[in-house]
């Protein structure tokens, strides 16, 4: 018997690294290069088959901007299981902003979130500005996933999500949310069914 | 900042979130502030630091009480009707992805020194001891009448006539005691006071068929509430803000309301830079509410009266109510002597708003004379033994006009209602003000990829 595991990803990191760009490409498997700062869509889902057995459905958070003058609602946090924060390997700073991400996660989010630091842009090789040992050794000194890819050429992205995927506990305790799911089991109340009474003369 | 935007937005109370998030899906550049660090303003939740730094500043939060994280008070306490307008607004624009419900277990009334659950179904109402034997009868017959009714047919109307009549003369017909109007006023009707019986039965009848039906919905009560407290319910409306386009500052002083030499609205100031848009809303404590002295800035709101709330800890769910790890509990006005009814909202871990084994419950009323604290306490003592209490007092602000001159527009405080449905009408209003017509929840688009 086949079973689907869901699981509360979130995006973290600077404007303009390219989180939601590495979302579409994972998604999507699209890439635009005159992307605007994120509007409209900032919650997406996808799948990822982890065996025969097994899939993991990734539901995505982006950030939708809040965090750009620090006002992101612990909402966005909350049950999160996995969090990407992303950097960008040609601007040093946004490896600064994604050291303090993760400290803010380290504080606010579950203490078992999986944690992954990602360098995007890797196709701008010779305009790097962050070396891969730099971000390594800080990866591992936090307990960190660390991976680089780019949005753009594909390279790297699917890695990143399936490597989430295989460190996720299947076993252990999921989010709330996550579990209940994962058990096949109606997750609390669902506004939006309409209770039979309600059905024909509703004109909401 | 020298961006202009169409509205800012002052305070991110549920009222204002709702605002933002349907004028920023409606394709308005919002600009949203708020002076505290934390979302939610009067109607945020807060964690044992943040609730003890509230109302006892000089003293931690003891460490029996479990992990800080684990908790989110509510300090306005209502519950979501299933049946109601907030449940519209938050289906049709599709916040109820980020938001988890559970339902609240029972509704309960206070009747003749005791409380009775307020049947959910047709087998509690004839067991219940609300009413006697002949009674029960009469009662049928009235909630049979009102399920009846059709506007169109007028052989449902045993000739009344709802727009016509008032409910103390439809009560009268059906001959039903003083008790059991309380307990349909009240505890279903949910009126505050006892006006209603003088007006138009038609109100009441719609607020009837509102309780049935939301009772209906799920059973158990007619009540939901949000996991992790009612504070979510302003971030999800937060978040649909800023997908659709909307700007969040945080911890943003509000120091001054801009004006042009005719006094409309033209910016804000924070500090010394001031950003400027064509409509200012917000809620009363950005303008005038609270403050005092010079620099306090013009009054633009009027206070209406005063409601007392205690925030009770309990280590147990409260006697008499089955052990349910939630309720509501009402206390009619008639049956305590008093103008106003005290209402009880009870929540626990099952929630996720406090550590397991501890109950959340706040007890509060509009306040009639100058002891409230004596005024609640037919409500403290249902409780048992109450490990922590926070009492507050807190004046409900009115704006003093409409924003038609200023395009100020400015929100009520929350009152003394047990649900949001006042909200959703405040939300209702102040958007008629801010757009010139009527809300509408049109179907929109689900965003492309879902
Ligand atoms: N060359 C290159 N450009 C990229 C890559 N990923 C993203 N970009 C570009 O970087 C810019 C920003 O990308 P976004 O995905 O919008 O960045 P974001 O982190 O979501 O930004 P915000 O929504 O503002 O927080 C866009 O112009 C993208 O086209 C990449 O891998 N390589
Ligand atoms: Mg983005």
């Amino acid at each position: 018997m086949s079973r689907q595991y869901q699981f509360k990803l979130v995006l973290l990191g600077e404007s303009a690294v390219g989180k939601s760009s590495l979302v579409l490409r994972f998604v999507k498997d699209q890439f635009d290069d005159y992307r605007e700062s994120t509007i409209g869509a900032a919650f997406l889902t996808q799948t990822v088959q982890l065996d025969d057995q097994t899939t993991i459905r990734f539901e995505i958070w982006d950030t939708a901007g809040q965090e750009r003058y620090k006002s992101l609602a612990p909402m966005y946090y909350r049950n999160a299981n996995c969090a990407v924060v992303v950097y960008d390997i040609t601007q040093s700073a946004s490896l600064e902003k994604a050291r303090s991400w993760i400290r803010e996660l380290q504080r606010q989010a579950d203490p078992s979130i999986i944690i992954a630091l990602c360098g995007n842009k890797t196709d701008l090789e010779a305009r790097r500005q962050v070396t891969q040992e730099e971000a390594k050794k800080y990866a591992e000194e936090e307990g960190l996933m660390w991976c680089e890819a780019s949005a753009k050429t594909g390279e790297g992205v699917q890695d990143i999500f399936m490597a989430i995927a295989k460190k996720l506990p299947l076993s252990a305790p999921q989010s709330q949310k996550g579990q209940a799911r994962a058990g096949g089991q109606p997750r609390g109340v669902d506004l939006s069914s309409k209770p039979a009474a309600e059905q024909d003369g509703c004109n909401c | 900042m020298d961006e202009e935007y169409d509205v800012i937005v002052l305070g991110t109370g549920l009222t204002e979130c709702i605002l933002s998030g349907l004028l920023s899906v409606e394709g308005k550049k919002v600009l949203h502030m708020d002076r505290n660090d934390y979302y939610g303003g009067d109607s945020a939740s807060l964690n044992l630091t943040q609730l003890y730094r509230k109302f006892r500043p000089d003293q931690a939060p003891p460490a029996e009480l479990g992990r800080d994280r684990d908790y989110a008070i509510d300090l306005i306490p209502k519950f979501i009707i299933a049946s109601g307008e907030l449940t519209k607004i938050l289906v049709h624009t599709n916040v109820t992805r980020y938001l988890e419900f559970k339902q609240i277990a029972g509704s309960f009334v206070y009747r003749d020194g005791r409380i009775s659950k307020v049947p959910s179904t047709e087998m509690e109402a004839v067991k219940s001891p609300l009413m006697g034997l002949f009674e029960k009868r009469r009662a049928k017959q009235f909630f049979e009448f009102l399920q009846n009714w059709k506007d169109d047919d007028p052989a449902t109307h045993q000739g009344r006539n709802l727009d016509t009549e008032p409910m103390e003369s439809i009560y009268a017909y059906f001959k039903l005691e003083p008790g059991t109007q309380d307990f349909i006023g009240h505890a279903m009707a949910l009126y505050l006071d006892d006006d209603y019986k003088k007006k138009p039965a038609r109100q009441t009848y719609n607020r009837i068929i509102l309780y049935t039906s939301s009772m209906a919905r799920w059973g158990k009560s007619p009540y939901l509430y949000p996991l992790y407290g009612l504070g979510e319910l302003p971030q999800a409306f937060a978040r649909l803000s800023a997908i659709y386009g909307g700007t969040y500052m945080l911890d943003k002083k509000v120091d001054e309301i801009v004006l042009d030499s005719q006094g409309k609205f033209v910016g804000v100031r924070s500090g010394d830079e001031t950003v400027k848009a064509k409509q200012v809303i917000g809620d009363p404590s950005y303008f005038g509410a609270g403050a005092t002295g010079a620099g306090a800035g013009k009054m633009r709101v009027v206070e209406e009266h005063k409601v007392v709330r205690a925030i009770c800890i309990l280590k147990h769910p409260i006697p008499g109510t089955d052990d349910s790890d939630s309720a509501q509990i009402i206390i009619p006005q008639n049956q305590v002597g008093r103008r106003n009814d005290i209402y009880i909202a009870m929540v626990s871990s099952t929630h996720n708003v406090c550590s397991k084994d501890i109950y959340v419950a706040i007890v509060s009323t509009i306040i009639e004379t100058d002891k409230p604290e004596l005024e609640i306490r037919p409500g403290l003592e249902l409780l048992g033994p109450i490990h922590e209490k926070f009492v507050s007092i807190s004046p409900l602000f009115t704006p003093t006009s409409s924003g038609k001159e200023d395009n100020i527009f400015i929100t009520r405080s929350y009152d003394a209602t047990s649900h949001f449905e006042t909200v959703v009408e405040d939300v209702q209003d102040v958007w008629k003000r801010v757009m010139g017509s009527d809300l509408v929840l049109k179907e929109r688009e689900i965003e492309p990829t879902e």
